[in-house]
């Protein structure tokens, strides 16, 4: 039961109508971030994927944009409520980065440059629902926004989509991340408000 | 809201009595839902600014912003004796858990508020760990808590407090207005040596050009943590 607020009429800036329950639509792009800004060399950069055996599989730079490249526009929803309709990127679908990797695991880590890490299932980073992104808006992505390079997952709450993204970790169990670890749900999914804990 | 009282003309504290309030730890937030008659709700996050007593009750200070649907609510309209649905405390990674190390606090507008918890937390255990707070404001009428930080600083040998102001200073003030820079943070922040907990709230380009600073001065980045707002592109 909601407490009504006598005189609050809200701004209803929303005319798109559809959004998850209790975002609203910001046409900037907020920044959220637990610490510093790390800025990665190109040349020193690399994205690994470690299954659960050890087994690495990994590319550098050059590589990763040697891979076929995906443009692909999507919504992006973050926990702090604001959300950002048809964002365009361009990266290399996880499809393709997983197209060599044999594993049995359903988890996953995701691992970042400055140690940040998040948690998500690999059957929601395949299908073409997850990328690894190197260009927003037809520009190179900037480090405050996650680059070189970050996932992008915008079927769950951006926190998931990990900035300066370096690596992903095949596991047989779930773990929680960073913000997992700090009291955010472990799936976060916007359209079922799994914001914390508990939801 | 038991009680409210301003801080600055555009910055306003809300005092809620919260019952089965489990308690909070400093630097933590709140997510305020308001829902208007017909059903539209909009919620927000807000940054707790008071230290937790038992039986005690909950601050948020509240700066109104431009096109704030919800902030311009708390501020302007609502009277104590209401009610608001509230969900939290919410965070454990911007949270002050009283370590024994040097704090660095940096602030830059009303991000000083989740810090002032901190002091307060600090405070109220008679901490002895040194607490240092460089706080960026625009001018003197802008600094929230001005008052209670004077008197802290004063009674308590193990507080600094350093106010940059970045467009009018008050009349007697040696340095000229600016943004907190690689001067001020040297000479007012703690030594990299003294391996410090950093924590740095403000607006989005407030506290990347800050956190950018204290690498490039040598800080730990794993001992920085940082709280953004606002919609900077």
């Amino acid at each position: 039961m909601s407490i009504i607020s006598p005189g609050f009429g809200g701004r209803r800036r929303s005319s798109a109508p559809d959004l998850p329950p209790g975002q609203y639509l910001t046409h900037d792009f907020p920044v959220l971030s637990a610490g510093p800004t790390p800025r990665i060399p190109l040349e020193r950069w690399s994205f690994t994927i470690t299954d659960e055996t050890g087994a690495r599989t990994s590319w550098s730079w050059d590589e990763l944009n040697a891979l076929p490249q995906e443009d692909f526009t999507v919504d992006i929803h973050c926990v702090t409520k604001w959300s950002k309709l048809g964002t365009t990127w361009r990266g290399v679908s996880l499809d393709t980065l997983f197209e060599n990797v044999e594993s049995t695991a359903d988890f996953t880590m995701v691992h970042s440059y400055g140690g940040y890490t998040t948690n998500v299932p690999l059957e929601d980073l395949l299908d073409g629902k997850a990328w690894i992104a190197h260009t927003f808006d037809g520009e190179p992505l900037h480090p405050e926004h996650g680059g070189p390079a970050r996932l992008v997952v915008p079927a769950l709450y951006f926190w998931k989509s990990a900035k300066w993204v370096n690596g992903i970790e095949m596991l047989q169990q779930d773990e929680p991340g960073f913000w997992e670890e700090a009291g955010y749900h472990m799936y976060g999914d916007p359209w079922r408000e799994q914001r914390y804990q508990g939801d | 809201m038991t009680e409210a009282r301003w801080e600055t003309p555009s910055a306003r504290t809300l005092v809620l009595d919260v019952p089965q309030w489990p308690g909070h730890l400093p630097g933590q937030h709140i997510d305020v839902r308001l829902t208007a008659p017909d059903g539209y709700s909009a919620q927000r996050s807000y940054s707790i600014a008071s230290a937790w007593r038992d039986g005690g009750t909950v601050e948020l200070t509240i700066q109104r912003v431009a096109d704030g649907e919800v902030s311009s609510y708390l501020t302007d309209v609502l009277e104590p004796g209401q009610q608001l649905e509230l969900r939290g405390p919410v965070g454990g990674w911007f949270v002050w858990r009283g370590a024994p190390a040097p704090v660095l606090l940096v602030a830059g507008g009303s991000g000083v508020v989740p810090l002032m918890a901190m002091i307060r937390a600090r405070g109220d255990a008679r901490g002895r760990q040194p607490f240092r707070l460089i706080y960026s404001v625009r001018a003197p009428q802008d600094t929230l808590y001005a008052t209670e930080l004077a008197r802290r600083v004063r009674d308590d040998p193990g507080l600094d407090v350093h106010l940059a102001y970045t467009r009018k200073t008050p009349d007697d003030w040696l340095e000229p207005p600016g943004r907190i820079g690689v001067a001020t943070l040297n000479t007012h922040g703690w030594p990299p040596d003294f391996a410090p907990d950093v924590f740095v709230c403000g607006p989005t380009s407030f506290v990347e050009a800050t956190a950018d600073i204290l690498v490039a001065l040598g800080h730990d980045a794993s001992r920085i943590r940082t709280e953004r707002f606002g919609g900077t592109a």
